[in-house]
């Protein structure tokens, strides 16, 4: 797992790649926090297009992420999400609490 | 059921494992010619059933985890994950969605994960004991076509 964050303004975005198990969560979360805390984001984009796999650990980091974001009265996308992410997100019921833009990322 | 293969890992309960795991399962699946579709499927739920060995059976301790998988007749695949570590004193009530006893950082989706993503799960455990998670799934036999 590997996170780069790209700040304008009040805008943060997330790139998350490598994968996002329960091994790798805690630093995901961590530096997750990290990042809120400094940007203080309106809106949070999670780009997702480097993201080779994701299990229900990424679940527990996503709905944190989300609660923070509802916590500072801004919002959160989730973006250029793979496959097999989105089928996690899916049964998990994800896709009914955050916006999740699917599919591959346009070069 | 005629067996055509079966393999056997043995590791310790180290969340540095799981993406080992995981992807040594898929690469012995790759035999039945699996699209990637059903390859992201047999991870994911490998990493759930490993993730719940490593965080609820051993929650302050190392332990043993064993993978055993094997193949049958028509493409299918047989994957047990088992440990002898803390046990699940309600199966059932465990198996539910969004019930959990790991916190915050725990969603309660892994058992539904599981069953969604595989045709079939079967959990059986003994408190104190430890907890065989046996899952199945048919890949889907492809005539050449090109894919
Ligand atoms: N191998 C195991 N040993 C002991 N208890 C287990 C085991 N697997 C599951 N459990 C129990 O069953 C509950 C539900 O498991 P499940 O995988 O569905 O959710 P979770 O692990 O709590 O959260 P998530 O998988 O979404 O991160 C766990 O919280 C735990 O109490
Ligand atoms: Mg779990």
């Amino acid at each position: 797992m590997k996170m780069i964050a790209k700040r304008t303004e009040r805008s943060l975005t997330l790139y998350l790649s490598g994968e996002l198990d329960h091994h790798a969560a805690k630093d995901a979360m961590a530096e997750i926090d990290r990042n809120l805390d400094a940007a203080l984001p309106l809106r949070t984009e999670l780009e997702l297009s480097q993201l080779t796999f994701m299990d229900s650990s990424g679940i527990a980091v996503v709905l944190r992420l989300y609660k923070r974001m509802q916590n500072l009265g801004g919002s959160l996308r989730l973006t250029h999400v793979p496959a097999q992410a989105l089928r996690v997100l899916r049964t998990a019921g994800i896709d009914r609490i955050v916006t999740i833009e699917e599919g591959e990322k346009k070069s | 059921m005629n067996l055509n293969n079966m393999m056997q890992l043995d590791f310790l309960s180290k969340s540095s494992n799981e993406g080992f795991a995981r992807v040594a399962v898929a690469a012995f699946a790759a035999q039945l010619d699996p699209t990637l579709e059903e390859i992201g499927d047999v991870k994911t739920a490998v990493s759930e059933a490993v993730t719940n060995a490593i965080v609820h059976a051993y929650p302050n301790a190392i332990g043993r985890i064993r993978i055993r998988a094997r193949l049958y007749e028509d493409n299918l695949l047989e994957i047990v994950v088992r440990d002898w570590g803390t046990g699940i004193a309600d199966v059932e009530q465990a198996r539910q969605p969004l019930f959990t006893t790991g916190g915050e950082e725990r969603s309660g989706m892994g058992f539904t994960i599981m069953e969604s993503f595989m045709d079939a799960l079967r959990v059986r455990s003994q408190v104190g004991k430890g907890t065989t998670v046996t899952m199945k799934r048919r890949i889907a036999v492809r005539g050449g076509e090109l894919r």
